[in-house]
């Protein structure tokens, strides 16, 4: 929205579109799959019959030029940095990140020097997600969570 | 006459907008019944029932981003979004959803046109739809695209003659061309019960044509990524799939046309009847879509010319040795 950039005022038409467009995009989070390692077992949990990610209108993309939200799922090793960076970078914005258990939001029991202590030292992180692995109910928390804070965001004012 | 072109073009924007619509529940549809099919519920929290979720998913993709990677060819990656869309949308115009009806004392035709060659239309259109997959692949300047655009444009081509084939035993029967004619000439049997050969061969290309499970080899995840739309993101991706789904729409329309007897049916009124037919075939392709894994590709390719081409050609000798025999 370039264009319009800070030049319009806050009133009920501007507030009113940014509400439509924040529900349409909270109500159609398509998440890349980025499954590095345990924790991807419980992201593809969550996408079948019994969580059924699909209710909340998620749904997995296999490429990030058509994914909103990137769930990093287990462990980023020095080697796999470069290629989370890259395919953040590939993703159009608006545009989240969940750092999914232990080892994505701090390293976890890898304190080694093969593996990166953190995803966010790489990607800018919304969300982080304790456990190890965490179960599918945290990551529903974490979607949760993410869609109240696009709820929040402004579109044509900011 | 003035008059007549404002009534076409009312009907052409009726049927656009009725079309569009149409793809974007067959999204909503396809989460639902693919989700009853694996105990799933389902889109249920985005509107109503999840009833929005088409529109959510839309404007989404509209306020997104439009992302041109740097290495690009310009101008075929800018025209290919709109090849694959429009000629699946222009295929609409031929056919006839209803017989000729009288509103407020005026004959109303249901359809934008009948020209007398509306089947090679069809099959002209869905042969235009090929280029806007093989631009978008070789535009993209990534293998992945280029790969799965290969495969998209070699199933598509392979099948198309099958599909081909198969038409012509109902053609023969009929005498025509002309889709309205077709289903007129199928008032007291459908083609179905002379021509299940031809059907069966028919419906199975359908599928391969527009790319459908268990021939969606061009979008295998695990292969290829996304296949030829890889690259493409927001409105230009959303129109590559209006256009697969609206390709979708036109093969279910053909089927019902072609051999299930198009709008022909006793008691409900023909649009009903028509629209059943074809709702049933789309429950088909999800179904489908549903049940079976992918084939290979030396299957895809075993299947489409070692088998279906020579029953199709058989088919066509067989009913035109029959058709001789009885018009003489």
């Amino acid at each position: 929205m370039g264009l319009i950039d800070g030049k319009l005022p806050e009133n009920v038409l501007t507030t009113t579109i940014d509400n439509v467009i924040n529900y349409c995009r909270k109500g159609s989070l398509w998440p890349m799959t980025f499954g590095l390692a345990c924790c991807a077992i419980e992201m593809m949990a969550c996408g079948a019959a019994k969580y059924d990610f699909d209710r909340l209108g998620i749904i997995f993309r296999a490429t990030p030029r058509q994914s909103d939200v990137m769930i990093v799922a287990g462990t980023v090793t020095r080697k796999m940095a470069p290629v989370v960076r890259k395919v953040y970078l590939q993703m159009p914005e608006p545009k989240w990140v969940i750092a999914m258990g232990s080892c994505a939001t701090s390293g976890g029991i890898y304190n080694t020097y093969s593996t990166v202590q953190g995803v966010d030292e790489v990607v800018p992180v919304d969300f982080y997600i304790p456990g190890c692995p965490p179960r599918p109910e945290a990551l529903y928390d974490a979607i949760v969570a993410l869609q109240s804070k696009i709820m929040t965001e402004k579109v044509l004012r900011k | 006459m003035v008059l007549a072109i404002v009534f076409t073009l009312i009907k052409i924007l009726i049927i656009i907008v009725c079309s569009l619509l149409g793809v974007a529940y067959m999204t909503y549809a396809e989460r639902k019944v693919i989700g009853s099919m694996q105990a799933r519920l389902g889109p249920t929290h985005t509107g109503p029932f999840g009833l929005l979720q088409p529109i959510a998913d839309g404007l989404k993709l509209f306020t997104k981003e439009d992302m041109t990677p740097d290495m690009v060819d310009k101008p075929v990656f800018y025209i290919a979004p709109f090849l694959g869309m429009v000629p699946a949308l222009a295929a609409f115009a031929v056919i006839p959803f209803a017989d000729e009806m009288t509103i407020f004392g005026m004959k109303v035709q249901p359809y934008v046109t009948d020209i007398n060659v509306g089947l090679l239309y069809i099959l002209a259109l869905s042969s235009v739809g090929v280029y806007g997959i093989i631009m978008a692949g070789w535009a993209s300047n990534s293998k992945y695209s280029t790969m799965g655009s290969l495969r998209s444009t070699a199933q598509v081509i392979s099948y198309e003659t099958a599909l081909g084939l198969s038409i012509i035993g109902p053609v023969l029967l009929a005498g025509s061309l002309s889709l309205k004619s077709i289903t007129d000439a199928q008032a007291g049997m459908w083609f179905i019960v002379t021509q299940f050969v031809a059907f069966i061969v028919f419906i199975i290309s359908a599928v391969a044509e527009v790319n459908r499970a268990p021939f969606d080899l061009p979008e295998a995840e695990t292969e290829v990524v996304s296949g030829f739309h890889t690259e493409y993101s927001s409105m230009r991706f959303a129109m590559f799939f209006l256009g697969e789904y609206a390709a979708m729409w036109v093969m279910a329309c053909l089927v019902t046309i072609l051999f299930l007897g198009g709008y022909n049916g006793p008691f409900l009124p023909p649009l009903v009847w028509f629209f059943i037919k074809v709702l049933g075939f789309m429950f088909f392709y999800l179904w489908l879509r549903a049940t079976l894994p992918r084939l290979r590709y030396d299957q895809l390719m075993n299947l489409g010319w070692k088998i279906l081409i020579p029953i199709a050609l058989a088919n066509v000798f067989i009913t035109g040795i029959v058709v001789y025999a009885i018009r003489n």
